[in-house]
């Protein structure tokens, strides 16, 4: 059974469209990546998972529970953690704060359990040296880390990781991707945006093409980057 | 700006100094005339109304002007529980924090379908409409108000003993008794301020704060948090609201629904305390105190002038008072930041103390 399926969503502001009766299953402890070009229903896509959004048809079920109507606190205890494309720190919390609410809440971790919880993530992330910063000072990147982080700390069975890679130099891109392996490995299923492709297709076991709200194709990587249709419209290269 | 994100004082000199400091006030009754302990109340309990609405605004970011509504609540529930059914002032006291409860519980679900300045100008028109009821409320003297039955203050709870114990007369005796119930209640609400910040739900309301939307991706319930601190100001708040009124033993709509008296300078004073740091309301009061004694005489360039001061405040030290202290020293009273575990001090690099709301 499927950790994750959406069946049919569909959501549009007026005319703009910003998912187009959208389906797919996502297995427990799959890796599964998202491209496409800008403005194709991304973030929307991981608004509507994460509750942020309502769908206006279509239906999300998350464990075999149908989680449409749910709000994004519920969503969250039923296993789906998310990051946010344009972080959003809890700007007056420390780094190791911000883990700590998403543990107490989201990971319903004990008050004796969450702070070794949060300091372990912080640790693998690599913000610990900044555990005690206000989360409002940190560089874009660093906001990115504690994005992870933070939903990391909510112990998801899903998380949504939403272009966590860009703007990072090479060898910041190099542990990112180990700390996703990582999750990964550990069994956690994920969802990931990302426009760094080598990043995402050393991760993912499967890509899925958005294009203006629809699925375009998903597959396996080698074989959705070698498709004519993917070439034309994502990377505009003449099929 | 560099500064330390660990200072705070001595645990045990800040402990010594809090008891030292509570004892002097509790022992002003007998050491101080009886103007001063009257002036004393008027603080006390204008802290007390300060510290919530400092939870509400600073921290739940809910910024009501329509807080009077639970001091008249709680003032009117106090003289129906004496008047009407002769109950004991302090019994009719709790009744009137239970009242303003039971009170905010419909008025939550009408005001927390507004937001920001929505929610404000809902608030106090729900305060001024339940200012007009309490007008009507014949038994309790319609529009013109109504006092205390004689000697009502005289019979309360503890007076007889503290007129014996320290020989004063039984005003005197009353005075004191409702001095210390507003010190009693300013330590409360501080110390239960403190405990539920330090709270994982007080760490859910500072994150809904900062960011909802994020709050919310990971599992805080913003309505569950702000209800819970609503009902509790709105206690606090009518608590103190009857403590004010057994003081002054006379009620009318406008003395106990005033915008001016029970909002706007508790707004004053927490915005130039500091709003959002729970040491904010305190140097608020002893400022707003200060200034009402220097400039009293002065009338309405009195009001002017704490006008200007609050603009002033709010333009150039937008942390008020006490965050301009914190900034600058870096030292930390009360402090609400969850430590890492083997948490040593460190000095890093940072922009911003503690919020402003």
């Amino acid at each position: 059974m499927p950790i994750l399926s959406l069946h049919n969503v569909s959501k549009s502001f007026g005319a703009l469209t910003v998912a187009e009766r959208v389906s797919f299953d996502l297995r427990a402890g799959e890796a599964l990546g998202v491209i496409g070009p800008n403005g194709a229903g991304k973030s929307s896509l991981f608004n509507l998972i994460a509750g942020n959004l309502r769908p206006d048809s279509g239906r999300i079920v998350l464990d075999g529970r149908d989680v449409t109507a749910a709000p994004p606190m519920q969503r969250c205890l039923a296993g789906i953690g998310r990051s946010f494309q344009i972080p959003q720190p809890f700007g007056h919390l420390s780094v190791y704060e911000n883990l700590l609410v998403a543990a107490r809440f989201g990971g319903a971790l004990s008050a004796d359990a969450a702070p070794r919880h949060c300091m372990d993530i912080l640790r693998r992330t690599g913000l610990a040296a900044q555990a005690e910063r206000i989360a409002g000072s940190l560089s874009l990147l660093q906001r990115k880390r504690l994005e992870l982080a933070r939903a990391m700390a909510t112990e998801p069975r899903v998380i949504l990781l939403d272009e966590i890679a860009g703007g990072l130099t090479e060898g910041e891109c190099g542990e990112l991707v180990a700390t996703i392996r990582q999750i990964h490995a550990e069994g956690t299923a994920i969802i990931w945006i990302e426009h760094v492709l080598h990043a995402l297709t050393s991760v993912v076991e499967r890509l899925m093409v958005l294009n203006f709200g629809r699925v375009l194709v998903i597959g396996a990587p080698d074989e959705v980057m070698a498709s004519p249709e993917v070439g034309e419209i994502y990377l505009g290269v003449a099929a | 700006m560099t500064t330390r994100t660990s200072s705070a004082f001595g645990r045990p000199a800040s402990i010594a100094g809090a008891v030292a400091l509570a004892a002097l006030m509790f022992a002003m009754p007998l050491i101080a005339p009886r103007a001063v302990v009257q002036d004393l109340f008027s603080i006390l309990t204008l802290l007390v109304l300060a510290m919530n609405w400092n939870l509400l605004a600073g921290f739940a970011g809910l910024v009501s002007v329509g807080q009077q509504a639970f001091v008249g609540i709680g003032a009117y529930a106090m003289f129906a529980a004496i008047i009407l059914w002769g109950l004991d002032p302090l019994v009719g006291a709790l009744i009137g924090g239970l009242v303003a409860v039971l009170f905010a519980i419909p008025m939550a679900f009408f005001a927390f379908r507004l937001q920001g300045a929505y929610f404000a100008i809902g608030t106090w028109v729900v305060a001024d409409m339940v200012r007009l009821a309490a007008g009507q409320w014949k038994a309790l003297g319609g529009g013109t108000g109504t006092s205390l039955p004689k000697g009502t203050t005289r019979d309360m709870i503890g007076v007889p003993l503290v007129k014996s114990v320290l020989g004063v007369s039984s005003a005197a005796a009353a005075d004191t008794v409702v001095y210390w119930l507003a010190l009693g209640l300013a330590i409360l609400t501080l110390a239960a301020s403190f405990y539920f910040l330090r709270s994982r739900m007080g760490l859910g309301l500072q994150a809904l704060r900062d960011n909802a939307n994020a709050a919310r991706s990971v599992g805080v319930d913003p309505r569950r948090i702000k209800a819970i601190v609503f009902l509790l100001t709105a206690f606090g708040t009518g608590l103190c609201g009857a403590l004010i009124f057994i003081q002054i033993t006379r009620v009318t709509p406008d003395a106990a629904f005033s915008v001016i008296d029970w909002t706007a300078f508790v707004i004053f004073i927490v915005v130039i305390g500091g709003i959002g740091t729970l040491p904010g309301p305190i140097v608020g009061v002893a400022i707003f105190y200060l200034l009402q004694r220097l400039l009293a005489d002065y009338g309405t360039v009195y009001l002017i002038l704490l006008g200007l001061i609050g603009i002033g405040i709010m333009l150039f030290a937008r942390g008020g008072i006490w965050g301009a202290i914190s900034d600058r020293t870096g030292i930390e009273l009360l402090p609400l930041r969850h430590r890492p575990p083997s948490h040593q001090p460190v000095v890093v690099e940072q922009e911003a103390a503690r919020p402003a709301g």
